[in-house]
């Protein structure tokens, strides 16, 4: 019997998507397209197919990025694509405002002044510097990456630019937030503080909106429960198969816990280390320990990567690890744990630094291990979603036992503003799900 | 021959005996259900609630009365403004339901508005649901349910909730209709008082969803509740009435979550001592044991949301915890739990140095000291 | 909630009173406020009851609605306030001194300095809690669109010119009020708070009488015992001893004092209109008159204990010295009623009753950048509130150790002085994190080259003048003491945004014709 997985063929799935995207920027004659991405499914080569595109077509277009290293970012992948295409980079006027990696690029051409770049076929920059350029007959196109991060606010500033625009960014990431009270405005089609898609399709909700369909980064073990957990409305599937990928590790188990977390999620794709339950501080000593331990065992063990990508396994080298926190502190707590074991290469950084990148394995600290409280900052769904959906091929997550209960005991009294669109997923559910989830590849270990 | 007792017969004649004897059940209403959301940890106030004690009467007997209590103009207010919306056969109301939530219907004209007088809250219950499956039937017109009466099944016994209204649309939905007084004044209100408005029609929407799928019209689908409920408002500072649709999926979703949870009461009433018993005729020093042999989570937002919490205020604060003091208070302290604790660990006459918390506390009492030294000598 | 705060509850809850939470004041306490008690109708939105108002703690100005669902008499109560404020602000509209702005020329876009008129002072209301602030915008609101005859002389009801101007200031308080670090309104929950740390929660000291009685408790009983009584202490009639600081009243209040007074006056009032000749009439305005002085004595018994508890409160926070750049911060508080005055005076029309889409995101900016530079100018004021970014590792203090002289590459060289710094912070520095100190009130930046042993090694980089030689004092010294901040001590301006009539499509734009804010329907009703 065939089965509807064998049915599925993922790469013509996701070139349709994209062909149907394309379509709608180059040849459709509405304003604006907006394009949701879930974690991995190629947003950056979207961005960058289309603005050779747009150049391709002779549409003078200007990227709206959302921070300087996406801007980077951005600009290298043009050049490793299109060598010879003129490119410019609008930078802040700061020391080090731009990779010097850049200098190497012959046909990209930095300046502080917009005006210095007039001419070329596309400019690059982030919202906050565009917000200050001015322009007297504005570009043809526009490409926002990371729409949905970006404020309501900065769209308003830089609008003015364009004439017409595509909107590409995660629904499931972390929303923009306001350091002041906004709720004066909350309901308004325009509340400065939501994010620019929000505001955008509240004003022209007739705007098509495409989406991503096949998340390449998350195997086949991951992709079904960030779907459930975090894009109830708007599935995705993975673009590998189970088998597709695989974790091996020429040093067997030593029988410990944070070996065989390792083993169970290189068989997998999860694994849950769980720490007896305590209430501790945000930089729990054991925590950090266990998540250290993991790091420094996952680095020994020889562990080799099998994917799609190549027949051969590539090693599971320190580049290709991440750890994911909730807070500044723990990922310098971590670093300093693991600075002990020896470990300096191995990326620590909070959910909102690791947002938009990509590891083959990720040792998560669980935000809520280990809290007197659940606070509305712990249970917002882009954080666990960010870290949740980093890896390529296995994801630990470290955590105290006692998770369940905190959040049955987590107080919903939440106030509700009138005319404001109701998000989903809710944290509290999104939570629940992944640790029910995670629940099946428990390991229990007492330090 | 008797018959065998069931768990819930079983529960429901264990919860009574915790009343007391002659202690008549508090009804649990809609506020009260919604209410389980403000402090779901909290295992007095659900047995308490579950056992149907008065918690008013007992904070009284406890001598720390709660100091709720409503204005009688606020009262008044809001008895007028409901007369008011439900004037005319609800015209006024329906044309709300219309406009805000079913514009493509045809206008409600000559609304059917059934009697739902009964006797006794389960016969009007028994004639809601009659109501509801009529109107359901009557294809194309709008029905105004004035008042229905709908029951809940609450850890094993019936709670009976009686929304302002609930509304059947010609194409046989139904919408729970919440009115309230305070305001809306150019399109917004008070968030708190819409996020508590929103709790308590979510109560209704669970309760519509039972009847609902008990009603089967014709081999077709069971009636649809809506998730978006209409809260109608005072319009500004006028005594019209204006409407918003509010989205309760994610209250309907907890409160469902809370009231399963529920079942544990039967684990908190297997815990208590023999004997336990919340009567408020009881003395004060027995009544205070009893409270005392549940355990609380008192936090300072009790103070707006339970009647015994300024009993539970004084308990938690004689006993030094920090929680009195908010619950963020307690995100850096880890496993220190009292005020003793914490200051002795910051004073450095306790605790382990390599501990963290212990660690963090000591830098913050010094660098507090350096500061407020600085400031003495300027 | 910081350590260091937490700390500070806990002390007060050992020591029975509150603790400094701050070491100067953070907030601008002008010289003669205007303080506010307002009491509002349960349930009746914007249905005052009365309030006290004044500059003179002595005499306060006793305002009453007998009938507050009478709508006559509470436009009365509107222009009597009116009467009460409007004076008190305009009597710093005239005082002005002479300023430069910077605007944007319309002819050739540069941006130039303009001489303009800047209030040598600002009015300050003081209400006593935040649900006062919240008040203050409502009554704002319900009556900056109302008529006046002169506008529409067929307005039911119309209101004198100063009730609709009352309105637009009292909604431009209460929008300043949003703005962090303001001071043109404060409740003055918000400002004893801010100062001092109690033994009970945030919440608990929204209640202006409790958090006093934690600050400066009477003599022989301890703040939690004080600030129990004045929370829940009923005298025999179940009347709470200490009222709430409104603007809602105690329930019991409402049903056992107040209702019994209004029904006396309706039917004093009744029987005055049915009087049949004037002796009789004479006899029935007596009652009337009496039936009213009762409801004033409530009104008075109700506010008075407020109105010298947020007075007391400002006696407390005048004790503590001022903030250095507490002065710049009132500055563009003038600003902020100056520009409110000229608009006035320009006779634009009042505030709309929803922002636009630029307005917002202005404000918005506005309000960012405030908030940025209040946390900034508050640590660097007040060695409490550095302590505490100290510990969150934003900021680090410690003894010079070391300095050695070296010079940038280029040209002309200047100075880039390698300073040791020997702390026990641990501040979240990176590679070539810039920092920040105070130098003679300027801030002076320096960029972490790295750590040698418990030393910071950082690298100064301005305010040095212009030679090859830095100026005297302004490299740092071997045995001085200094803090520097992660964070920057200025703000920068933020990025122009389109004007209204240029809201881009994105945003719902361009705009058709300005909406016209109508006044508010009257009801047909006379009752709310």
């Amino acid at each position: 019997m065939t089965t509807v997985s064998e049915l599925f063929d993922p790469g013509a799935v996701a070139a349709a998507a994209t062909d149907a995207i394309l379509g709608s920027t180059l040849h459709g004659d509405a304003r604006g397209v907006v394009v949701d991405s879930p974690p991995g499914a190629g947003k950056s080569t979207l961005v960058v197919r289309a603005a050779l595109e747009l150049a391709d077509a002779g549409r003078p277009l200007m990227v709206v990025a959302q921070t300087n290293a996406q801007v980077d970012d951005l600009v290298l992948r043009l050049a490793e694509k299109n060598p010879e295409l003129p490119v410019g980079r609008l930078h802040s006027s700061d020391a080090d405002a731009y990779d010097k990696a850049l200098d190497e690029l012959p046909n990209v051409r930095k300046s502080a002044k917009a005006a210095e770049l007039a001419g070329l076929p596309i400019t690059i920059s982030t919202a906050a510097k565009w917000a200050h350029v001015k322009v007297d007959e504005p570009w043809e196109h526009a490409i926002v990456d990371e729409a949905y991060q970006m404020r309501s606010d900065s769209l308003l500033a830089v609008a003015g630019l364009f004439r017409r625009a595509l909107f590409v960014g995660d629904p499931g990431q972390l929303d923009p937030f306001a350091i002041v009270g906004s709720e004066q405005w909350a309901g308004l089609s325009y509340d400065p503080s939501a994010s620019a898609v929000t505001t955008l399709l509240a004003h022209n909700p007739e705007l098509p909106q495409h989406r991503l369909p096949v998340s390449w980064r998350l195997p086949a073990s991951a992709a079904p429960l960030v779907s459930a957990a975090f894009y109830p409305y708007t599935p995705f599937r993975s673009g590998t198969d189970h088998g597709d990928r695989a974790l091996s590790f020429a040093i067997p188990s030593d029988g410990s816990g944070p070996d065989r977390v390792i083993d169970e999620a290189a068989e997998s794709g999860w694994g849950l280390l769980e720490l007896p339950a305590r209430h501790t501080p945000r930089t729990d000593p054991e925590a950090v320990r266990a998540v250290a331990t993991v790091v420094r065992r996952l680095l020994d063990r020889g562990g080799a990567a099998t994917s799609e990508r190549s027949p051969d396994p590539s090693p599971l080298t320190a580049d290709r690890v991440a750890v994911g926190t909730a807070h500044r502190d723990q990922a310098a707590a971590i670093r300093a744990a693991l600075a002990d074991l020896g470990v300096t290469d191995v990326t620590v950084d909070t959910a909102n630094r690791l947002q938009g990148r990509e590891y083959d394995v990720t040792v998560v600290l669980h935000p809520l291990s280990g809290r007197p409280d659940a606070t509305a900052f712990h249970l917002e769904t882009g954080r666990l979603c960010v870290l949740a959906s980093r890896h390529r091929h296995a994801c630990i997550v470290v955590c105290r036992a006692g998770v369940g209960d905190l959040l049955d005991d987590y107080p919903s009294t939440e106030p509700v503003q009138l005319g404001t669109v109701v998000k989903f997923p809710d944290g509290w559910e999104a939570n629940h799900a992944v640790l029910a989830h995670l629940a099946e590849h428990r390991v229990v270990w007492q330090p | 021959m008797p018959l065998p007792r069931t768990r819930g017969t079983a529960l429901r004649q264990q919860l009574a005996e915790l009343r007391g004897p002659d202690v008549p059940a508090k009804a649990l209403d809609a506020r009260a259900l919604a209410a389980l959301a403000a402090n779901p940890g909290c295992r007095r106030r659900a047995i308490l609630d579950g056992a149907g004690v008065n918690k008013a009467t007992l904070a009284s007997a406890l001598g720390s009365p709660s100091a709720f209590g409503q204005s009688q103009f606020a009262l008044t207010r809001g008895n007028a403004f409901e007369a008011k919306v439900k004037a005319d056969g609800g015209a006024e109301l329906l044309r709300l339901v219309h406009e805000k939530l079913d514009r493509h219907a045809e206008p409600p004209v000559d609304a059917r508005v059934p009697d739902l007088t009964a006797i006794g809250p389960e016969g009007r219950t028994a004639r809601t649901a009659l109501a509801l499956r009529e109107a359901t039937e009557a294809y194309g017109a709008w029905t105004l349910l004035d008042h229905p009466m709908l029951a809940l099944d609450v850890a094993g016994s019936p709670a009976f909730l009686e929304p302002d209204a609930v509304v059947v649309h010609p194409d046989g939905g139904w919408t729970v209709v919440e009115i309230k007084s305070f305001p809306m004044l150019d399109g917004s209100a008070d968030p708190a008082k819409v996020g508590a408005a929103a709790r308590q029609a979510a109560v209704y929407v669970l309760a519509l969803e039972e009847v609902a799928a008990r009603i089967t019209v014709a081999d077709v689908p069971a009636p649809e509740v809506g998730h978006q409920v209409l809260l109608v408002c005072p319009k500004d500072f006028s005594n019209l009435p204006t409407a918003s649709a509010v989205d309760v999926r994610k209250q309907r979703a907890v409160t469902r979550r809370q009231l399963a949870r529920l079942t544990r009461i039967q684990d908190i009433a297997d815990a208590l001592p023999e004997g336990t018993c919340f009567d408020p005729a009881r003395p004060a020093e027995e009544l205070t044991s009893a409270v005392e042999s549940v355990p609380a989570t008192y936090a300072p937002e009790c103070l707006s949301a339970c009647e015994l919490a300024f009993h539970c205020r004084d308990r938690s604060r004689a006993a030094g915890a920090v929680t009195s003091l908010g619950r963020s208070v307690r995100a850096e302290l880890g496993a220190l739990t009292t005020v003793p604790d914490v200051l002795a660990a910051a004073r450095g006459e306790a605790g382990d140095a390599a501990d963290p918390t212990v660690a963090a506390l000591r830098r913050a009492a010094t660098l507090r000291a350096e500061a407020l030294g600085a400031a003495a000598c300027r | 909630m910081s350590l260091i705060s937490t700390l500070a509850r806990l002390e007060a809850v050992s020591t029975g009173r509150a603790q400094p939470a701050a070491t100067v004041r953070h907030r601008h306490l002008a010289g003669r406020p205007l303080v506010f008690v307002p009491l509002t109708t349960a349930g009746e939105a914007g249905a005052p009851l009365g309030a006290l108002v004044g500059t003179d703690r002595d005499a306060p100005r006793l305002l009453v609605v007998p009938q507050p669902r009478d709508r006559d008499l509470r436009f009365q109560f509107l222009a009597e306030l009116a009467d009460v404020v409007l004076p008190y602000v305009d009597s710093y509209a005239e005082a002005v001194e002479a300023a430069e702005r910077n605007e944007t020329d319309p002819e050739t876009g540069k941006r130039v300095k303009v001489e303009v008129e800047l209030c040598a002072d600002a009015p300050q209301l003081i209400v006593p809690s935040r649900a006062g602030i919240d008040f203050v915008r409502l009554l704002g609101r319900s009556m900056r669109f109302r008529r006046t005859a002169e506008q529409d002389p067929e307005a039911p009801h119309p209101a004198p010119p100063r009730v609709p101007l009352l309105g637009r200031w009292l909604t431009h308080f209460g929008e300043r009020a949003r703005v962090p670090g303001s001071a043109l309104l404060l409740a003055a929950t918000e400002l004893l708070s801010r100062h001092w740390a109690t033994g009970q929660s945030t919440l608990e000291d929204q209640h202006l009488g409790a958090l006093l009685a934690w600050i400066d408790p009477p003599a022989g009983m301890t703040g939690a015992e004080a600030a129990h009584a004045a929370e829940l202490a009923r005298d025999a009639k179940g009347q709470l001893l200490h009222p709430p600081a409104g603007p809602a009243t105690d329930p019991a209040f409402d049903n056992k004092l107040l209702a019994p007074a209004l029904e006396r006056y309706d039917r004093a009032r009744t029987a005055l209109a049915a009087a049949e000749d004037g002796l009789e009439a004479d006899e029935r305005l007596g009652e009337l008159t009496a039936a009213e002085r009762a409801i004033r004595d409530l009104v008075e018994s109700r506010t008075r204990p407020t109105w010298d508890a947020v007075w007391r409160g400002l006696d407390l926070l005048r004790e503590l010295p001022e903030g250095a750049r507490v002065e710049e911060r009132w500055t563009r508080d003038r600003w902020s009623f100056t520009s409110h005055r000229d608009r006035i005076t320009a006779g634009e029309p009042p505030q709309p009753r929803r922002d636009d889409a630029v307005t917002a995101a202005n404000k918005l900016a506005t309000r960012e950048r405030e908030q940025a530079r209040l946390e900034a100018q508050e640590a660097l004021d007040d060695p409490l509130v550095m302590a505490g970014r100290r510990l969150s590792g934003e900021a680090f203090a410690g003894e010079v150790t070391d300095v050695v002289m070296t010079y940038s590459e280029g040209k002309r060289p200047s100075p880039r002085p390698l300073v040791t710094l020997r702390t026990d912070d641990r501040p979240h520095l990176g590679e070539r994190v810039k920092v920040y100190r105070s130098l003679g009130g300027k801030p002076q930046s320096a960029e972490f080259v790295g750590h040698d042993g418990d030393g910071v090694v950082l690298r100064i980089l301005d305010k040095m003048g212009r030679g090859k030689e830095p100026e005297p004092g302004s490299v740092p010294e071997k045995g001085d003491r200094l803090c520097f901040t992660l964070f920057e001590h200025e703000q920068r301006g933020g990025a122009k945004l389109p004007d209204p009539e240029n809201t881009p499509w994105t945003h719902g734009g361009p705009p058709g014709e300005a909406p016209h804010e109508a006044a508010d329907p009257l009801t047909a009703e006379d009752v709310l």
